[in-house]
């Protein structure tokens, strides 16, 4: 299993995982916080939130960030796959789930997730990393932090240059 | 022209820095070839047929004559003496050694250039017109929106890993030197009711397999939003182009399959619910890039210059170089001087260092400082004097570079081909050598009158043939070079896609069916009719015969 990072006030640190990703075959474990794809969770989701446990979603690329619009307030993490690192619909759902949605909780990177990605996840939403390369915390932000500079307005609070050069 | 600012200067720099980090960990044998490719291929690093080939940005086509030093340093240090020019206004180094890669992007930085973006799926080079700033129609200098968009476009968070490469072209005037209808998003200026700036905005053509001319989705775009737009074009794309099947993945299959209606409704929707002022370049920055593509200092001088008539009057290679490589300039006195690297029997659009540095020369004693690459691999000198153009051709010729084929049977765009590309099916530089010298005689190609060729060496369509008066594909027929020949494309203005002539013709057949086509129109066409409109009135029969007689 991939070490999880997580990302708090522009700090990356390796954190124990309080949620059990369940895939579809297997059981959902009594008790702790899981991470449910999205068509279990339609099933077992609302059972689980009542009884005060922490919820999760995993969505893959073509399952629309939107399906989870009513559900948000409830969930603690959206969990957002990457089968292959060139396929990125996930950006724009991170993006979708900060920006429009105002989604407050963990936005978790999953499956081919690389260093090389780090500065697209962190600029798009994503405040927690399962890298499939190994890397460490501090390898994972000295590549997310390799820019001084960005040009464009992501969901983090990095300044457009258009920005810096007028402050 | 638009200089570096601190945080440009340390972008290229920190990119620099990024790759250098990530050619040592491959060299090291830490990551693989297979890891390494995204990674070398957002850096424009190719791996061909017998070497790395490095693509280097030339952002809407323009360079200062440092800049263009830099690249024939770099092509006499690190390559074989020349460089090639591309149909997206691009620089390519064919003969490239990995471990100096590192260093030349270190270079490029130094003179404030980079290859960002010229590779991968992302949103390549923005292109423009190469004569931005010096046409008189047009309606304010593309290359202001140009740069705005280069920035935006830089890293972007979210559009870096898009189904397929994205391009986009802008242009200002009535006619299209940019073959916008043929992009992934082409942006034509337009004026709004109200005397502000706005752009049509044409979404999904393309070429390749599938070619497309591009429907337009939007009358017009007030300029001042065109990123927050931008943004819902490409948010679109990413969401729900096809990632399934590589040749049905560009945002023209997206268009074609919802519609173009569909399509635009799904973007002005997105639109809608983006928070523009955040996205868009506020005033304060549009002003500033504004001011950084001010005109020139030109001098005022006389719409007729007295010496060059003089001059041409006494010189017919001159006279002929001001009839084809010579335009009209808004700023009375001055001219626009095409340079032609498609010498007759040469490779289109290859320079070699000292050409190019001549070229460097040229621009900053008589072009004040500027100058541009076209998407037909040729470069221009935008702001010649009209006196001056005598001392321009002059030196031009001394150099091989004063072919006055400009829009001639001569000018063929062409692909690398099978010479170089590990993609190509067939040869495509020795076909456009051949046809260009069998119409050598620049009467001849005078009397022929504008004929775009366009040849490309396999279905990816990179030498354009699908928009080529005449088109030339290579097809591999039983590990055999085949081209097949199409008529009536257009990338103007009135852009279309050309019809296949026939079945496909052997590499020896090739130039003969062109003598043969070209016959048929010096036959058949009326006064003052180019070849594209003699092909429009009296369509693809009378042609098709001639090239097939043979065989009936």
């Amino acid at each position: 299993m991939p070490k999880l990072i997580k990302l708090h006030d522009g700090h990356a640190a390796f954190a124990n995982d309080a949620y059990m990703t369940v895939t579809d075959e297997d059981a959902t474990p009594a008790s702790g916080g899981v991470i449910l794809p999205l068509a279990r969770y339609r099933i077992e989701g609302a059972a689980l939130l009542d009884e005060g446990r922490n919820v999760g979603v995993l969505l893959q690329p073509d399952e629309a960030i939107e399906e989870l619009s009513d559900d948000l307030t409830r969930l603690s993490v959206v969990a957002l796959s990457f089968p292959k690192f060139r396929d990125g619909r996930a950006y724009t759902s991170a993006r979708l789930l900060r920006e429009r949605f105002g989604f407050g909780g963990e936005i978790r990177a999953v499956g081919d997730v690389l260093r090389e990605q780090a500065s697209f996840f962190i600029r798009c939403g994503f405040d927690a990393f399962e890298p499939a390369d190994g890397s460490t915390p501090e390898q994972w932000m000295a590549a997310a932090n390799r820019f001084r500079h960005v040009y464009q307005r992501g969901a983090d609070d990095r300044k457009p240059a258009f920005v810096e050069r007028i402050s | 022209m638009y200089r570096y600012d601190y945080i440009d200067r340390a972008f290229v720099e920190d990119r620099a820095a990024e790759f250098r980090g990530q050619v040592a960990r491959r060299l090291a044998g830490e990551i693989t070839e297979d890891q390494f490719k995204p990674l070398r291929l957002m850096n424009g690093l190719y791996l061909q047929l017998h070497a790395y080939m490095l693509r280097v940005s030339i952002p809407y086509g323009t360079l200062t004559p440092n800049q263009l030093r830099k690249l024939a340093w770099i092509a006499r240090t690190y390559d074989k003496g020349y460089g090639h020019f591309t149909t997206r206004q691009n620089i390519q180094f064919h003969w490239i050694k990995l471990k100096d890669v590192p260093d030349i992007l270190g270079h490029l930085a130094d003179v404030e250039m980079h290859a960002l973006q010229t590779s991968g799926n992302c949103i390549r080079n923005v292109t423009s017109d190469p004569r931005a700033g010096a046409s008189a129609d047009e309606i304010e200098d593309p290359r202001i929106w140009s740069e705005i968009i280069r920035q935006w476009a830089a890293i972007h968070p979210e559009f870096s890993f898009l189904p397929r490469k994205f391009k986009i072209a802008v242009t200002a005037t009535a006619h299209d030197r940019t073959a916008a209808r043929l992009h992934d998003i082409g942006l034509l200026m337009r004026k709004g009711r109200d005397g502000g700036v706005g752009f049509e905005v044409i979404v999904g053509g393309g070429m390749g397999r599938t070619p497309y001319v591009g429907p337009t989705i939007r009358d017009v775009l007030p300029a001042e939003h065109l990123l927050s737009y931008l943004e819902a074009v490409l948010r679109v794309y990413n969401r729900h182009g096809r990632r399934d099947n590589i040749y049905k993945a560009r945002i023209k299959i997206l268009v074609a399959q919802l519609g173009a209606e569909e399509f635009a409704r799904q973007v002005e929707a997105e639109w809608a619910q983006i928070d523009h002022p955040a996205i868009d370049a506020p005033q304060a920055e549009v002003d500033r890039v504004r001011a950084a593509f001010a005109p020139p200092a030109f001098e005022a001088v006389t719409g007729r210059s007295d010496a060059f008539e003089a001059a041409k009057a006494a010189s017919s290679s001159l006279a002929r170089f001001a009839r084809n490589n010579v335009h009209l300039h808004k700023q009375p006195g001055y001219a626009i001087v095409d340079i032609s690297l498609k010498a007759p029997g040469e490779t289109p659009g290859d320079a070699t260092a000292e050409q190019m540095e001549l070229v460097a020369d040229l621009a900053e004693r008589f072009s004040l400082g500027e100058l541009r690459v076209t998407h037909e691999q040729n470069l221009v000198l935008p702001h010649v004097k009209l006196d001056d153009v005598a001392a321009v051709h002059a030196a031009l010729a001394g150099a091989g570079l004063a072919s006055a084929n400009i829009n001639l049977v001569s000018d063929i765009i062409a692909c690398p081909g099978l010479d170089y590309c590990a993609l190509a099916n067939a040869r495509a530089i020795p076909i456009a050598q051949d046809i260009a010298l069998r119409f050598a005689a620049a009467d001849q190609a005078e009397n022929i009158g504008e004929l775009k060729i366009k040849i490309s060496g396999c279905i990816n369509a990179c030498g354009h043939h699908h928009v080529g008066h005449i088109g030339i594909l290579g097809v591999d027929k039983k590990g055999e070079e085949f081209y097949q020949l199409s008529l009536g494309g257009s990338a103007a203005e009135d852009a279309e896609v050309g019809k296949i002539l026939g079945p496909a013709i052997p590499a020896d057949k090739v130039t003969d069916a062109v003598d043969h086509l070209v016959g048929v129109y010096l036959r058949e066409r009326h006064a003052g009719e180019r070849f594209i409109d003699t092909y429009r009135r009296v369509g693809l029969v009378p042609f098709k015969e001639a090239v097939y007689a043979e065989a009936h």
